[in-house]
């Protein structure tokens, strides 16, 4: 399993690609990348994501190891860019390796989930109208009670 | 002493990235009570609790968890990672 938290792009094909070929008797492979999409409002120039170094790795880290232990998942993989980004750059990435697919698929959204609402990263979009940071979205928080009930 | 961290627009509105505070308050809401006495802008930025999250050592925790023994407290908005 591995975190990397960095300001540097990174290469999906290649990181994909590596991923699976390590992930030894993996049946399944999905990966999930979040890209810098335009705004509902105004021209977006740039976004640019702050952290808190430190807790986001050890955040990322804790919920790697649940969901590795909740889906017997046997590889996972999450690269978060900070920093400066341009539109159309990717801002992450996720992969997940299982011996069958629905695990890998869930893990990846469970992940994917728990990014969103509890690892220390915080938006800001920087558009023709001024800059402004990026509010939590109440559908995100809910997206984790479905984890949590089951 | 503990170390304060404010993130996204809690630093912005208090003006600095970090912080080393004397403060013997018991719970997180002292201390918030404590440095929203101190100025405006502090008050301005523990306005409104529910949009904000504390995360004690690096762990979330909420607003009425005990201090002892805490060494870096940080404040923050809701997060927005992925």
């Amino acid at each position: 399993m591995r975190v990397a938290v960095q300001t540097d792009p990174f290469d999906l094909g290649a990181e994909a690609a590596g991923f699976a070929a390590a992930a030894a008797g993996a049946g399944a492979v999905v990966t999930f990348t979040g890209i810098v999409r335009p705004t509902d409002t105004g021209a977006l120039q740039a976004m640019e994501i702050e952290h808190y170094p430190g807790m986001t790795e050890r955040a990322i880290a804790a919920m790697m190891d649940q969901a590795r232990a909740r889906w017997g998942l046997i590889d996972a993989l999450v690269i978060h860019r900070h920093g400066r980004l341009a539109l159309g750059e990717p801002i992450m990435m996720v992969a997940t390796a299982a011996a069958h697919r629905a695990a890998a698929f869930e893990a990846a959204e469970f992940l994917m989930d728990y990014l969103k609402s509890r690892a220390p990263f915080w938006k800001k979009e920087i558009t023709d109208a001024g800059a402004d940071w990026v509010a939590a979205r109440e559908a995100d928080e809910d997206a984790l009670t479905r984890w949590q009930a089951s | 002493m503990i170390d304060v961290l404010y993130f996204a627009w809690v630093r912005e509105r208090i003006g600095l990235p970090r912080e080393r505070v004397d403060s013997q308050a018991a719970t997180v809401r002292d201390l918030v009570a404590e440095l929203s006495a101190r100025e405006d802008r502090y008050a301005a930025a523990f306005a409104d609790l529910a949009s904000l999250r504390v995360a004690l050592d690096q762990d979330l925790a909420d607003f009425d968890a005990p201090l002892a023994g805490v060494r870096e407290v940080a404040f923050f908005p809701p997060m927005t990672g992925g």
